[in-house]
């Protein structure tokens, strides 16, 4: 794929930034607008981004399709497994009080794998559904 | 009065949504109807959350007043669960191109009775 | 100001509702889906749905604008051929639930209304407001609902994006390769 030259050198600056912001909008979301959800989708645009620019060959190379399925199952198995562990340690499924000595930091800690299973799932299925589609193009194109 | 716009807006918008989606034959164009209709639905519930004097809902000492978080709950979610599947709505509009060679679906039909 | 902002927005919302039912042109009217998302994000914005208008401007705007497009390049039909078919019937049908809507209105609580039926101390969301700061110890209160008081209910979104995801690779990627229909 050939795109042009600003729009190269303007993405790769870009995309670390965007990767970036993805990381504060999924680790600060308790204190400000943000979390798992909005995390994971800036995450994906910034890979989609790139893989827009260079090529979705390029972005496979880095993300294999491979790698999103097994995030979307992994994230939404720390979502459920969060609620796995409280059940074993004698509390209701996804009763974060149980998780440490103190309520307050049993939410805490509860929020954050949650946030995060969150975030990796949306992430890998956005990405997934990007890349379902690109692939069925490119695939489609190369039998005709 | 005013106070009611915001519902006249989504009542607009919800109608206007219906109107595409009944309307147009071509499948894209009632999955954007879809979209608009779900975007009516979440304005209503994103604007009866608002309280007047509040603030956006994260707790500081300088605020008293804040607004209802619990439709932004729900419609967080439900924005991005709209995304993926209207992902799946144009999925499965790929798939009838490929069968029938159209989106129209006046064709689809034509198609189906003729075999 | 903030009165006549949201009025402009609304008026802005509506009208391009009613471009995109006009538009013809898939293309035009997939990137038009993209602004109107944007305008909506602005308005959450102003009613202080912070978070709603940061998911809305990330996936509204950005993926599901992307998304369209990329289905889009896969059909090679990019303009509608413009046959509407019942107009009359399906303007009738529009018509017919907005006025029933618009005969419930006078009944709902009026914009801001602090003492609205959602706002009253008996109401879950009193709790989330002010016992979250003690209960769950995080400032955003919208996070501490998303992940603790409505866990369940966010599990089952998480599982509902699983499931879209693995439905859209079901219907791109695994029927094709088992039927062989390149052979039509």
């Amino acid at each position: 794929m050939q795109s042009d030259v600003v729009l190269r050198v303007v993405s790769k600056f870009l995309i670390p930034f965007i990767l970036l912001f993805a990381f504060y909008v999924q680790f600060h979301g308790d204190f400000s607008p943000g979390g798992g959800f909005q995390a994971g989708v800036i995450l994906a645009a910034g890979i989609i981004l790139y893989a827009l620019v260079f090529g979705v060959a390029a972005s496979f190379r880095i993300v294999p399709m491979r790698a999103t399925q097994i995030g979307a199952a992994i994230g939404v198995m720390i979502y459920g497994g969060t609620g796995v562990v409280s059940l074993l340690r004698g509390a209701r499924y996804l009763d974060y009080n149980a998780l440490a000595h103190d309520p307050v930091h049993g939410q805490h800690l509860g929020i954050f794998m949650v946030e995060l299973g969150v975030g990796i799932g949306v992430a890998s299925t956005m990405l997934w559904l990007f890349y379902s589609f690109t692939s069925h193009k490119l695939r489609r194109d190369g039998q005709s | 009065m005013t106070g009611l716009f915001g519902y006249w807006t989504v009542i607009a918008t919800l109608a206007i949504g219906l109107y595409i989606m009944i309307a147009h034959g071509n499948l894209v164009k009632k999955v954007i109807g879809l979209n608009v209709v779900q975007t009516a639905v979440i304005l209503f519930y994103v604007s009866f959350g608002k309280v007047h004097g509040g603030t956006a809902p994260i707790l500081d000492e300088r605020f008293e007043i804040y607004s209802n978080p619990l439709p932004h709950v729900l419609m967080l979610t439900a924005i991005v669960v709209g995304v993926a599947t209207t992902a799946v709505a144009l999925a499965l509009i790929v798939r009838i191109w490929e069968s029938y060679g159209s989106i129209e679906e006046d064709d689809i039909v034509r198609a189906e009775l003729v075999e | 100001m903030t009165d006549w902002l949201h009025l402009v927005l609304l008026i802005a919302l509506v009208v391009v509702a009613l471009d995109l039912a006009r538009l013809r042109d898939l293309f035009a009217a997939a990137m038009l889906t993209g602004f109107f998302s944007l305008l909506c994000a602005v308005y959450y914005t102003i009613v202080d749905a912070v978070d709603v208008a940061f998911t809305e401007a990330a996936v509204g705007a950005g993926l599901s604008t992307v998304l369209m497009l990329g289905a889009l390049s896969l059909l090679d039909e990019r303009v509608e051929t413009g046959r509407v078919r019942n107009r009359i019937g399906a303007l009738s049908a529009a018509l017919a639930v907005a006025a029933m809507m618009l005969y419930a209105t006078p009944d709902m609580p009026a914009y801001g209304d602090p003492t609205s039926p959602v706002n009253q101390p008996d109401r879950p969301a009193w709790r989330y407001v002010h016992q979250s700061g003690k209960e769950i110890g995080v400032p955003n209160i919208v996070t501490s609902v998303l992940a603790s008081y409505r866990g369940y209910d966010t599990l089952g979104e998480t599982n509902v994006i699983f499931t879209a995801g693995l439905a859209v690779y079901a219907l791109l990627a695994g029927v094709r390769r088992k039927r062989g229909q390149d052979a039509e």
